[in-house]
C-alpha cells in the first residue's frame, strides 16, 4: 500500500485514494467528425504497463481533486505528481 | 500419568505454577512456560494427528510457527473453538483443551488410515485426474470429498471475543527480537530512532536465550548469559517499544507492515473475560530491519514422518528451553555441525544418545570434536534408508552412501531409537523481504536463498540468520556492522565484542537420500501436511510439469497452513537436480501473506455488526418503524420497503397500496434519491453535456427529466432536474447512483472542461423529500401549504415553486414517477419528520396510505418507467430503452453521443426493453427468467430475460417488463418463459401498460 503525495493536501495513504487509470488520453473535442476506429482508440484502448505508466488519480476521501501521478507499476515507486493540465514533469 | 520426561529448574518453566489440560479427553499436567506441544511431550506423547491425504500418524515435529503435523482444535465450545493451531505455539494455560483433527474416530484408530495402504493408488494429482469425468458426475465426488477433506472444524457461532486495529508510526521497525533483533533495536533506540521490536514469542531472545555450550561465547561467557543482559537493559530505553507475541503477518510496499500481538491467547478463559483477544498492528516504518533468523530443514529419507521424528533444533530447545526429554535413546541424523549441539545439550541432561548418522565423510570442528570426547558413536557417510514403528518411531536402518551419494552400499544396521533427530541445515526466513518486493539470490555453498541487497524495494535491511548468517560470530560481527551503515551510527557499544564459536567447514548436501528399495517403493515425505513426497514431485516432472508453480499446485507441496516452510526448499532442490536446473535459475515460489495465519477476527477488527459499514436513514426511519415498515438496504441507505397491516403478506401490502395510490393519495419518503447542487455561469452548457436532451431553453422553475451515458452510450443514471434560478438547477440521480455520478461529473469538470465556470455540492443529506401523489393529492398538498396557488395554469406538471409550511422554507416540484397527479416537497432534513405528520394529518379523511419501494416500483412499471440498474444493466442504450426522444439529436455533443451509431450500437438485433403480458393474467413472470421462441430446441437460443414483473391491482392482471434481441419489431408476438415445472405463454406489448395518454398527471 503505497504513499501519494497530493499535490493540494500532501502525503496520504494509499486508501484516500481512488485510481482513474491511465492520464493524458483527451477526449477529442469533436467526437462526431470521428470514424468508428478513431473513437474505439479513444474509448477502449488503454496501455497496461509493466514500468512507468502516466495515471490519473482522485484523493476521493480527501479534497476530491483529480491530479497526474507517474507511478512505476512493477514496484509502485512514484516518480512524480503533477496538477491536471500541468505538463508531465519527466518524460513521457 | 506423570511427566517422566521433565528435568527440573529450567529458568524459563515455573514449576511452582502447575496447570491442568486435556488432550483428546485425557487429563494431562504442564507448568507455566509450556507450549502446548512441550507439555505433551513432558508426558511421552509424541502422536497428535494424523497426515491429510493418507491419514499417517503424525506427531510433534518443530517447536515454532513451521510446524507441520502437531495441528490442534482448541476448545470445543461452538463460538470459541480454534482449528489449526499449532501446539507448538501455543503456550498452556489452566484448563486448555485440545483435540486432534483429521482422524475419526481417534488419533490412534483412525479409519482414514486406509488411505495409507491404498496409497500406491492415490499419486500426485489424483484428485484433478480422477474426479473430473463425467463432468456432470463432480457434484456426486464433491460431497465425499469435502466430508473427507478438511483440517479442523469451524466454530458455528459468532465470535463474542474482542478484535482491534492500531495504527502506527515509528522510524525504525525491527521484527525478531533474536540476538541481531536485538543489536539492532539497542543501536536504533540508543541513537535517537522511535523504535519498534517484535517477536513473535513471549520472551525476547530466539534460539540464543537458551544457548550455554561452551564452544559459543561472547565475552567469556556463555551467549544466553550475554543476551540475558542485553535484554535487561534494552528495556530501559525510551525511544524503544516492545512487543512479544507479536507475529509479522505480512509486508507491503511503502514499508507498510501488518502484525498481530496476541493479547490474551495465553490465559485462562477466566482472565480472558473483557479483555481485547487479538489487535492487529497497521504498521508504517520509516525503516525495516528484518531480523527473522531461520529454521532448519529437514531430511528426506524413507518413511521419515514417524512420530518421534523431529528437528534436531526442536529436540534442543525442548531440552535447554522447557526442560523436556523427547525421548529416552536418542539418534540424530545430519548433514551438517548443528545436529552436534543437539548432541551436547542430550548429554548435559543426561539423555542417552544412541548415535549420531552423518552424511558427510568427517567433519573436524571444535563442536564435533567435543562430541566425540562424549563416546557418542558417529556413523560417517552414512544414511538412513528406512524406520519402523507405526505410532512411534522404534527402528532406524542405516547404510553406508556410495561414493557419490545416489545409492547406498555395504550391510544394513538396524538401530533401537524412540526419537529421532533430523538436521538438513538451515532456510533464511527471506519470507518478508520477499513481500515486500524483493528479489532473492542463490548461495550454492549450502544452498540458501538470500536477500539480494541490490534488489530490494524500500529502504530495509535483512540481518543475523534470515541474511545467511549462521555463526554466531558472523552474526554479531555483520549485524553490527549492517546496522551502523544503515542507520548512520559512527559507534557501537558492540564494536570491541569478543566472540568465540565452532566453525563448520564441511558441508554436503543430498536432496533426496537413497534407500535399498527403489524409489516406487519407499516414502520419502516432503510436505508432512499435505502428505506430498519425493516421488509425487518426479511423477509431476516426468508428466511434464516444468514450472515450480505448477509443481506446486499439482502435488501440493507447500499449500498446508505451514505454507512449505520446511518443505519448499527439498522441492527444489529435487526438481533442480531431476531437471538438471541450476536451483537459482529456478527460483522459488511465490512467498505471500500472511507468514502465519491471521484470525478473521483479527482482520476484521472493530467493523462487525452494525460497525461493518455505515447505515444511512432518512429523517422519516423513525416514523417508519413506528408504522411498521419493513425496509430494504439500497446502497447504505435504509429505504421503507412496504408497510404491512394486521399480518398482511408483502403481496397483500403492495397491492393494497399500489390501489390507494391511484384511487385516493399515496405518500412516499424519498429522500434517499441523490441530490446535487450545480451553481455557476455555465451551469446550463454543463447540463447540456452530461445530459442526452437539450437544456439551455429550460425557463426558471421548470423541471426536465435527463438521462445520462458513458462514454460508451450506455445509460448511465437518470433524474429529474429542476432549473432554480439562472445560474442554479439541482439535480436528482438515483440513490445508489448519487455518489458515483457526482464523481464523474468532478472528473469531468476538473480534467475534460475545466474552462467551465461551475461548482457541484452534495446537498442529498441536507434535504428530505416527501413525495405526495395521487388524484387527491392537491387537496393534502393544499391543507398543507394552504398559501400556494396549485392551479394548472400557476403550477403546472413539472415546475417547482419555492413555498414555507409553518415559517420553514421548502422547494415543492410538481413531477410524477407513478403517472398520477404528485408533488415533492423538499424541506431541510430536520423538519422533515415534521412535514411528513402534517401531511399524513392532512391525508386522514383520504386514507392517506404511506407506501414503500416496492409499491413505487409497481407503479412506475404500470407506466413503463425504467429503473436504471434494474432494467438497464449498463449495456442499454437509450434507443434499446425506446427512449429515442430523450437524444437531442441537434446538439453538437453529449457524453456517449458518439458511441450512439457505432456499428455495435445500430444493430438492431441489440437486447431492446419491451413489454410482456402473460396469457393467463394471473400469472406473475420471476424477474431474471429466460425467454425463448421455441421449447424442443436445444440448445435454446436465448433471446433475452424478465427485468421487472408484478401483478397490477390497477389493471387485474400481472405485467412485466422485459429486455429481448431484436425486441422493438416482436410486438404482438408470442414466446414462452420455461420455469422449471411449466412453460408460460407469454406475449410481447407496448410498455406502457397503464393510463398511455397521460391523462392522470393533471387529473
Amino acid at each position: 500500500m503505497f504513499i501519494i503525495n497530493c499535490p493540494y493536501c500532501g502525503e496520504r495513504d494509499q486508501t484516500e485514494f481512488s485510481s482513474g487509470g491511465e492520464a493524458h488520453i483527451v477526449r477529442p473535442k469533436q467526437p462526431t467528425e470521428l470514424s468508428d476506429d478513431e473513437w474505439a482508440e479513444f474509448l477502449f484502448m488503454r496501455k497496461n504497463i509493466k514500468g512507468i505508466q502516466f495515471e490519473r488519480w482522485n484523493h476521493s476521501h480527501g479534497c476530491r481533486k483529480w491530479f497526474n501521478v507517474v507511478r512505476d507499476t512493477s514496484n509502485d515507486k512514484i516518480h512524480a505528481v503533477y496538477k491536471m493540465g500541468e505538463k508531465p514533469p519527466v518524460n513521457k | 500419568m506423570t511427566q517422566e520426561l521433565r528435568i527440573n529448574n529450567k529458568k524459563f518453566i515455573d514449576q511452582t505454577n502447575r496447570l491442568s489440560f486435556k488432550f483428546n479427553g485425557e487429563k494431562l499436567y504442564g507448568y507455566k512456560g509450556d507450549t502446548l506441544a512441550s507439555a505433551l511431550l513432558a508426558n511421552n506423547i509424541h502422536l497428535v494427528g494424523r497426515s491429510f491425504k493418507y491419514h499417517r500418524p503424525r506427531g510433534i515435529m518443530t517447536c515454532g510457527s513451521e510446524e507441520p503435523n502437531a495441528i490442534v482444535q482448541i476448545g470445543n465450545d461452538p463460538s470459541l473453538t480454534d482449528p489449526n493451531v499449532r501446539a507448538t505455539e501455543i503456550e498452556l494455560y489452566e484448563g486448555l483443551e485440545a483435540f486432534s483433527q483429521n482422524c475419526w474416530p481417534n488419533v490412534k484408530f483412525d479409519i482414514g488410515g486406509i488411505n495409507n495402504l491404498l496409497s500406491p493408488l492415490l499419486p500426485a494429482g489424483f484428485y484433478y485426474k480422477t474426479f473430473m469425468w463425467p463432468a456432470g458426475f463432480w457434484e456426486k465426488y464433491e460431497f465425499f470429498i469435502r466430508h473427507s477433506a478438511g483440517l479442523g472444524k469451524s466454530p458455528t457461532k459468532p465470535d463474542p471475543d474482542i478484535y482491534d486495529h492500531k495504527y502506527y508510526h515509528c522510524d525504525v521497525l525491527v521484527v525478531g527480537g533474536g540476538i541481531s533483533g536485538i543489536m539492532a533495536a539497542k543501536l536504533s533506540a540508543e541513537n535517537n530512532n522511535e523504535t519498534l521490536l517484535l517477536d513473535d514469542k513471549n520472551i525476547l531472545g530466539g534460539t540464543t536465550i537458551y544457548q550455554n555450550n561452551d564452544c559459543f561465547t561472547i565475552d567469556d561467557n556463555h551467549t544466553n548469559y550475554w543476551l540475558e543482559k542485553e535484554i535487561k537493559n534494552i528495556k530501559n530505553i525510551k525511544n524503544l517499544t516492545i512487543k512479544t507475541r507479536t507475529s509479522l503477518a505480512a509486508y507491503h510496499g511503502y514499508n507498510y507492515l501488518l502484525a498481530k500481538e496476541n493479547i490474551t491467547d495465553h490465559l485462562n478463559p477466566d482472565e480472558r473475560k473483557g479483555k481485547i483477544r487479538q489487535r492487529l498492528w497497521k504498521i508504517r516504518a520509516k525503516k525495516v530491519i528484518i531480523a527473522t533468523g531461520s529454521i532448519e530443514r529437514p531430511l528426506i529419507f524413507n518413511n521419515n514422518d514417524r512420530p518421534g521424528i523431529m528437528l534436531s533444533s526442536a529436540i534442543k530447545k525442548f531440552i535447554d528451553f522447557y526442560g523436556v526429554k523427547t525421548g529416552k535413546e536418542i539418534s540424530l541424523f545430519t548433514n551438517n555441525d548443528s545436529a552436534y549441539e543437539t548432541a551436547i545439550s542430550l548429554k548435559k541432561s543426561g539423555v542417552n544418545i544412541v548415535s549420531i548418522i552423518d552424511i558427510r565423510d568427517e567433519s573436524s570442528s571444535k563442536i564435533v570434536k567435543e562430541v566425540e570426547k562424549h563416546n557418542i558413536k558417529i556413523y560417517w557417510n552414512h544414511t538412513i534408508v528406512n524406520t519402523e514403528g507405526y505410532r512411534r518411531i522404534s527402528f532406524i536402518e542405516i547404510m553406508q552412501l556410495s561414493d557419490d551419494g545416489s545409492g547406498v552400499i555395504g550391510k544394513k544396521i538396524k538401530l533401537k531409537t524412540d526419537c529421532l533427530g533430523i538436521s538438513g541445515g538451515w532456510t533464511p526466513m527471506v519470507h518478508l523481504f520477499t513481500q515486500s518486493g524483493g528479489k532473492l539470490k542463490f548461495r550454492s555453498d549450502d544452498n540458501v536463498f538470500l536477500p539480494d541487497k541490490n534488489k530490494t524495494p524500500s529502504d530495509q535491511i535483512s540481518i543475523g540468520s534470515c541474511n545467511g548468517d549462521f555463526d554466531i560470530k558472523d552474526i554479531i560481527l555483520n549485524s553490527n556492522k549492517d546496522v551502523k551503515t544503515f542507520l548512520g551510527i559512527e559507534n557501537s557499544p558492540f564494536d570491541n565484542i569478543k566472540v568465540e564459536s565452532s566453525k563448520e567447514e564441511k558441508k554436503r548436501n543430498i536432496w533426496l537420500l537413497p534407500s535399498d528399495k527403489p524409489i516406487g517403493k519407499t516414502k520419502p515425505f516432503l510436505d508432512f501436511q499435505n502428505d506430498s513426497t519425493a516421488k509425487d514431485v518426479k511423477l509431476a516432472l516426468r508428466e511434464g510439469f516444468k514450472s515450480i508453480e505448477h509443481v506446486k499446485r499439482y502435488t501440493t507441496t507447500g499449500m498446508g497452513t505451514d505454507q512449505g516452510k520446511l518443505s519448499n526448499m527439498h522441492a527444489l532442490g529435487i526438481i533442480a537436480e531431476t531437471t538438471g536446473t541450476n536451483m537459482g535459475e529456478l527460483g522459488t515460489t511465490t512467498f505471500r501473506p500472511p507468514y502465519t495465519p491471521l484470525t478473521f477476527g483479527a482482520i476484521v477488527g472493530r467493523n462487525v455488526g452494525e460497525f461493518f459499514d455505515h447505515t444511512r436513514k432518512t429523517a422519516m426511519h423513525n416514523w417508519h418503524v413506528q408504522n411498521k415498515a419493513q425496509f430494504e438496504n439500497v446502497g447504505q441507505w435504509k429505504r421503507a420497503w412496504y408497510y404491512p397491516k394486521n399480518g398482511e403478506s408483502m403481496y397483500d401490502a403492495v397491492q393494497r397500496e399500489s390501489k390507494a395510490a391511484r384511487e385516493s393519495v399515496g405518500i412516499l419518503d424519498a429522500s434517499t434519491l441523490g441530490k446535487i447542487d450545480i451553481q455557476g455561469t455555465d451551469a446550463s452548457e454543463f447540463l447540456n453535456r452530461v445530459y442526452t436532451n437539450a437544456w439551455s431553453k429550460l425557463a426558471i422553475g421548470k423541471c426536465r427529466y435527463g438521462l445520462m451515458l458513458n462514454e460508451d452510450g450506455m445509460v448511465y443514471d437518470d433524474g429529474v432536474t429542476t432549473r432554480l434560478d439562472q445560474n442554479h438547477y439541482i439535480m436528482t440521480t438515483t440513490t445508489g447512483g448519487a455518489a458515483n455520478v457526482l464523481s464523474k461529473l468532478e472528473d469531468y469538470l476538473q480534467t475534460e472542461w475545466p474552462e467551465l465556470d461551475v461548482y457541484l455540492t452534495t446537498v442529498t443529506d441536507h434535504f428530505s423529500t416527501i413525495s405526495i401523489c395521487g388524484p387527491n393529492s392537491k387537496k393534502i398538498l393544499s391543507k398543507v401549504i394552504p398559501d400556494l396557488d396549485l392551479s394548472d395554469q400557476n403550477f403546472p406538471h413539472m415546475s417547482f415553486k419555492n413555498s414555507i409550511i409553518n415559517g420553514i422554507k421548502c422547494r415543492v416540484m410538481r413531477i410524477s414517477f407513478t403517472g398520477e397527479h404528485s408533488y415533492e416537497i423538499n424541506i431541510q432534513s430536520n423538519y422533515a419528520k415534521h412535514v411528513w405528520e402534517l401531511c399524513m394529518d392532512a391525508g386522514k379523511n383520504y386514507n392517506i396510505t404511506p407506501y414503500g419501494t416496492e409499491t413505487m416500483h409497481l407503479l412506475r412499471a404500470e407506466k413503463g418507467f425504467i429503473i436504471t440498474g434494474q432494467d438497464t444493466d449498463g449495456t442499454m442504450t437509450p434507443s434499446d430503452l425506446q427512449m429515442d426522444w430523450i437524444i437531442g439529436k441537434k446538439k453538437f455533443d453529449f457524453i456517449g453521443k458518439r458511441s450512439l451509431y457505432r456499428s455495435d450500437t445500430i444493430r438492431d438485433d441489440r437486447k431492446q426493453l419491451v413489454g410482456l403480458l402473460t396469457d393467463d393474467p394471473k400469472e406473475i413472470l420471476e424477474e431474471g427468467a429466460q425467454i425463448v421462441e421455441k421449447l424442443n430446441q436445444k440448445p435454446v437460443e436465448m433471446l433475452g430475460h424478465v427485468t421487472s414483473s408484478y401483478f397490477s391491482p390497477n389493471l387485474n392482471k400481472s405485467i412485466a417488463l422485459a429486455v429481448m434481441k431484436s425486441g422493438k419489431k416482436l410486438k404482438g408476438k408470442k414466446f414462452f418463459v420455461p420455469m422449471e415445472n411449466k412453460n408460460i405463454n407469454v406475449t410481447v406489448t407496448d410498455t406502457v401498460f397503464f393510463d398511455k395518454e397521460n391523462k392522470r398527471l393533471n387529473a
